[in-house]
Formats: C-alpha cells, sequence, structure tokens
C-alpha cells in the first residue's frame, strides 16, 4: 500500500484530468487506470456559466480521491489564495502546490515553493510540492512540513522521460522514507515502470494519457507499466555491468580442455 | 460601483460580495471567491464590502493536471 498523508492507497498511478477529447473519455481512462487519486484545478469562471458545476460532478462520481493544484500560479501569494480557494470547493486539505518560475519549461521557482509550502503547511494543508529533483530543495520542503514530494522528470508535457536519472536517483537514495510521486514529463508506459523500478512510489501522469490517440487504452497501459515496475522493484533487479556474464554454467562445457 | 471581476470591469449596484454575485448570476454555483488577492471564505461573503476598483476572483472547478 502507498501511504500519502494518511491515505492508504493500492494503485501508485495518479491521473490528471486535463486535456482530453471528452469527459465520457475521462470517465473511461480513470477507470482503465484503476487510479485512486485525480488532480483538478481551478478556473475563472462566468456568471451564468456552470462548467465547473458540470466537471465537479463528473468527477466526484468516479469516487475517487482528489488532488487540487496551484497550475499557472507565478507568485507565492496566488498559490496561496488558489489553495485556500481550492480547500473550500473541493472539500480537501490535499494541495498539489506548483509555483511556476519560468515559462519555457514550466520549471518550478523553488524559492517561492518553499516559501509557499510554509506557509500552507502552517495553515493545516497537506501539500504535494512539485519540485526538482534539487537535494537542498527537497530537504527545505521536508522542513517546512511537506510529508511528500513530487519531483519532475522533464518538464509538463513534454514526455521525455526521466530526464536526469543521476539526480532522481540521489533524491531517492537520500530520502528513503518519504513517499516520492514522478510528476511532469513521463510519455510512455516504460517510463513509468522505469520510475517505478527505481523505487520511487508512484507516477502522476496527464498529457501521456490524455492526448494518446487512445486515452482509454493507454491509460491501463501506464496501470500495467506501474504495477510490472513496482513488482519488479520488490523482486530486487541485477546491477547493471559493463561486460557480458554468462548465464549458461561454463563448467562442464562441452569441449573444453 | 466598478470592480473587476476575473479581469474584466464590470458595473454593479450592490456592495457586498454575497450580492455582487448574485447580481452577475452565479447563484447557487460551486465556486470559491478572492478579493484583490485575498481568499474570501464563502461564509463571509455576506459581509464582505467592496470598494470601486476592487478586483475580485470568482473560480470553479476544472480539468487539472
Amino acid at each position: 500500500m502507498l501511504t500519502l498523508y494518511q491515505a492508504a492507497l493500492r494503485s501508485r498511478l495518479l491521473l490528471g484530468t486535463a486535456r482530453f477529447p471528452s469527459p465520457a473519455v475521462l470517465t473511461q481512462a480513470v477507470r482503465a487506470a484503476r487510479c485512486e487519486v485525480v488532480t483538478v484545478a481551478l478556473r475563472r469562471e462566468a456568471g451564468g456559466e456552470r462548467a465547473g458545476q458540470g466537471f465537479w460532478s463528473i468527477i466526484r462520481a468516479l469516487g475517487v480521491r482528489v488532488l487540487p493544484n496551484t497550475a499557472g500560479c507565478h507568485s507565492v501569494k496566488e498559490a496561496v489564495s488558489t489553495a485556500q480557494m481550492a480547500r473550500e470547493v473541493f472539500g480537501t486539505s490535499w494541495i498539489k502546490l506548483e509555483v511556476i518560475g519560468e515559462d519555457d519549461t514550466l520549471q518550478p521557482d523553488v524559492f517561492g515553493l518553499v516559501e509557499a509550502a510554509g506557509i500552507l503547511c502552517r495553515e493545516g494543508f497537506e501539500v504535494f510540492p512539485y519540485t526538482t529533483e534539487d537535494l537542498v530543495v527537497a530537504e527545505r520542503l521536508l522542513a517546512a512540513g511537506c510529508r511528500v514530494l513530487m519531483p519532475w522528470a522533464a518538464p509538463i508535457g513534454s514526455g521525455r522521460g526521466l530526464n536526469n536519472l543521476f539526480g532522481l536517483k540521489a533524491l531517492r537514495a537520500h530520502f528513503p522514507q518519504v513517499p516520492l510521486i514522478i510528476d511532469a514529463g513521463l510519455g510512455v508506459p516504460s517510463h513509468a515502470a522505469q520510475a517505478l523500478e527505481l523505487g520511487f512510489d508512484a507516477v502522476l501522469i496527464n498529457t501521456a494519457v490524455a492526448q494518446a490517440r487512445d486515452p482509454v487504452q493507454m491509460a491501463a497501459a501506464f496501470a500495467q507499466a506501474v504495477e510490472a515496475g513496482y513488482a519488479a522493484r520488490r523482486a530486487g533487479p541485477i546491477e547493471p555491468r559493463d561486460l557480458a556474464e554468462p548465464s549458461t554454467p561454463v563448467i562442464g562445457t562441452a569441449f573444453r580442455g | 460601483m466598478r470592480i473587476l471581476l476575473n479581469g474584466d470591469w464590470r458595473e454593479t449596484v450592490a456592495t457586498e460580495l454575497a450580492s455582487v454575485l448574485a447580481e452577475l448570476g452565479y447563484g447557487d454555483a460551486v465556486v470559491a471567491t478572492a478579493v484583490n488577492g485575498d481568499f474570501v471564505a464563502a461564509g463571509a461573503r455576506s459581509h464582505t464590502s467592496l470598494a470601486d476598483g476592487d478586483r475580485i476572483e470568482v473560480l470553479a472547478p476544472m480539468q487539472g493536471g
């Protein structure tokens, strides 16, 4: 079981809800992924419009836990206010904290992130910070009160997979007890399997599923990959070697000596 | 009174946040509000007075990653 802030989860695949071709496909994809947590957001709504209401009804009908985000926030103040608004609307203290620092890569402003995380943790939020693989930033986020970290694999929506393998492995090794969820940048199920094989606790996928030619089939494929990666991790993968090592025993080989 | 609601200037008769939301058609919509960047809880809207030029955010659930 995966434990995130006292919530015990069977699934290690979290799914974003954006960019799906239709609400029906989103619903089917969530079911195919067998996920128990989906991410959601808040956006401006005009008077008389009820788009938010409709979306929220669809999500509630899924019976999954929601993880609201602060996507699009570029300052501590925006992120904190958005988190407070999300807590009221979605009725959860969980918040996926994003403070964006740079528009080309959408990489987190880690200084603002640490500051906002401290404020929100003090206000009783259970913060899931979207961060980089930087160890020092991770330490600061934990010191601020975060109990889960969400390091990126690659820029949001890029589908590049685990960009900085060394840095991510170092992060995993350095914080063996902290739930680490790879967030952003995974493109195909093998990336997710790799993340779990390396010991990451879960992955959050959105674009790779939502923008696939068949999102429902891709959601199922990611679910299988996550399960395979987790099983492989528990089974203890071998260490890579530079040179060959015969798999067939050499003792008793014919025609030798 | 003139307020900036979700980035658009709007004229309103009402002066409390709750009444302004009703006047602008939000009614029973599931929304969260902020005034000049600060969160205003649903229970506080009826006694939150607005001033000319205030910036109001009215946000609703939406797809997100």
